[in-house]
């Protein structure tokens, strides 16, 4: 679904990555790993296409991101560590605006998503009130949202209970399943109850 | 759906006010702050502050512009809602439309509810308060759009305020030359068709022009 061709990004002067090439087929999960500051978030938002290459191409079903009439934007989706959520709005609130945003496909609507993700009490309540990872909570309940074909997820077993793994890595299952893909980021080894993942190594920058 | 997310978005934000309400107060609030201080410091029973009047509730209104829009991106920046609005489907360009007009209707409301009172306390002619409305209300939507571009260009900065009002407060000079020529004109007893169609034209090419600026800026500033 997606593919990078010999892919190169810098930031300020700093080299990230260089010629990096690799493609997301639906069905696997792919994950990207290395040390903090190697631009495992720099990818994603490379793939997402909020940043453009140095140099290279990003495909999305063979159309590169740059000549593209933008029909991707429809069908990935990029969690990152901000939420993007208001803190003095509720999470239903937060999430309607999510949905509208995305576009494409809308799946759960903003309460059944809440309520798949364990924050069926706090729908009423100021996202303030909400502690780290229950905020992390309402981020991934953003992938219940709309239909998306490609989950970018940075990080997202961050801050987030036993539990809360699980339901991640159940979310993850079923999505793989029914022919998505996904691009996962860690700086450390979660275990994939699934078929082997394959992995987007990132090198310390030179 | 581009007009759909539009849509949500103007409610979200509009919304996002009526949670902040000290917020939503504060231009305006320092609007009035400002004819305040100019009509003590003018003493009292003194002839030139009519005259003055316009120029000053409209310096007022370009200063609480500022601190309308100086964080409109730089808050979504921080907390991850640019990131949503950039990866959006919908054409930027217009959901940044929708993000303005919340800030402006938040904004220069109030200030447009109270302009009369501001132009009574700097003792202008009765006569005048009406065209006052008029040129605040063909006037600051201009400002608003021109102080959101401003914002944009300094998403992911840190000094925020001060240089937000060093960008923009000279690109309101215009405006702020046809809304007040147009009330020395009324007073005068001339016709004013003049600068208010210069007004009207400037609104025309910022409503035009600016959203897709702004959308270029906050599209190249916003990725880190």
């Amino acid at each position: 679904m997606l593919k990078l061709r010999d892919v190169s990004l810098e930031r300020g002067e700093r080299k990230l990555f260089a010629g990096l090439a690799t493609e997301i087929e639906p069905g696997r999960l792919h994950l990207a790993t290395g040390g903090n500051g190697t631009g495992k978030t720099s990818l994603l938002k490379l793939m997402a296409g909020l940043l453009e290459p140095d140099a290279g191409q990003v495909l999305w079903e063979d159309e590169d991101l740059a000549a593209s009439d933008g029909s991707w934007r429809r069908e990935v989706l990029l969690l990152s560590h901000k939420g993007g959520f208001k803190l003095d709005l509720t999470p239903i609130e937060n999430l309607q605006l999510a949905q509208a945003l995305a576009g494409g496909e809308p799946w759960l609507a903003a309460d059944a998503a809440c309520a798949r993700l364990g924050l069926a009490d706090h729908n009423d309540r100021p996202c303030r009130d909400l502690s780290a990872g229950q905020r992390r909570r309402l981020g991934l309940a953003r992938l219940l949202l709309n239909r998306a074909r490609l989950w970018l997820l940075d990080e997202p077993f961050a801050n987030l209970d036993s539990a809360g793994r699980g339901l991640l890595l159940e979310l993850l299952e079923e999505h793989l399943t029914s022919g998505g893909g996904a691009v996962v980021t860690s700086h450390v080894d979660i275990d994939w109850p699934g078929p082997a993942a394959a992995r987007i190594e990132l090198e310390p920058a030179s | 759906m581009m007009l759909e997310g539009c849509g949500s978005l103007l409610r979200h934000e509009l919304r996002l006010g009526w949670r902040r309400p000290h917020e939503v107060i504060t231009p305006a609030g320092f609007a009035l702050v400002v004819v305040t201080m100019f009509s003590f410091a003018r003493g009292s029973g003194s002839d030139g502050l009519a005259e003055l009047g316009p120029g000053v509730v409209w310096t007022a209104a370009l200063l609480s512009m500022v601190i309308a829009v100086e964080n409109m991106y730089s808050a979504d920046h921080e907390d991850g809602t640019l990131e949503l609005l950039l990866l959006s489907p919908a054409a930027l360009p217009l959901l940044i439309l929708a993000k303005t007009t919340a800030r402006w209707l938040w904004g220069a409301g109030p200030l447009l509810l109270a302009a009369p009172v501001l132009g009574w306390m700097l003792g202008m002619p009765t006569a005048s308060l009406p065209l006052l409305l008029v040129s605040l209300l063909l006037g600051t939507p201009t400002l608003y759009l021109l102080g959101a571009f401003g914002a944009s260009l300094l998403v992911g900065q840190r000094q925020g305020a001060a240089l937000v009002a060093l960008l923009v407060l000279p690109l309101g000079i215009p405006v702020l030359i046809f809304a007040s020529s147009m009330l020395e004109l009324h007073a005068a007893g001339m016709d004013i068709v003049a600068p208010a169609y210069y007004l009207g034209a400037l609104l025309v090419l910022a409503l035009t022009f600016l959203p897709l600026a702004t959308a270029t800026a906050l599209a190249s500033n916003a990725a880190d």
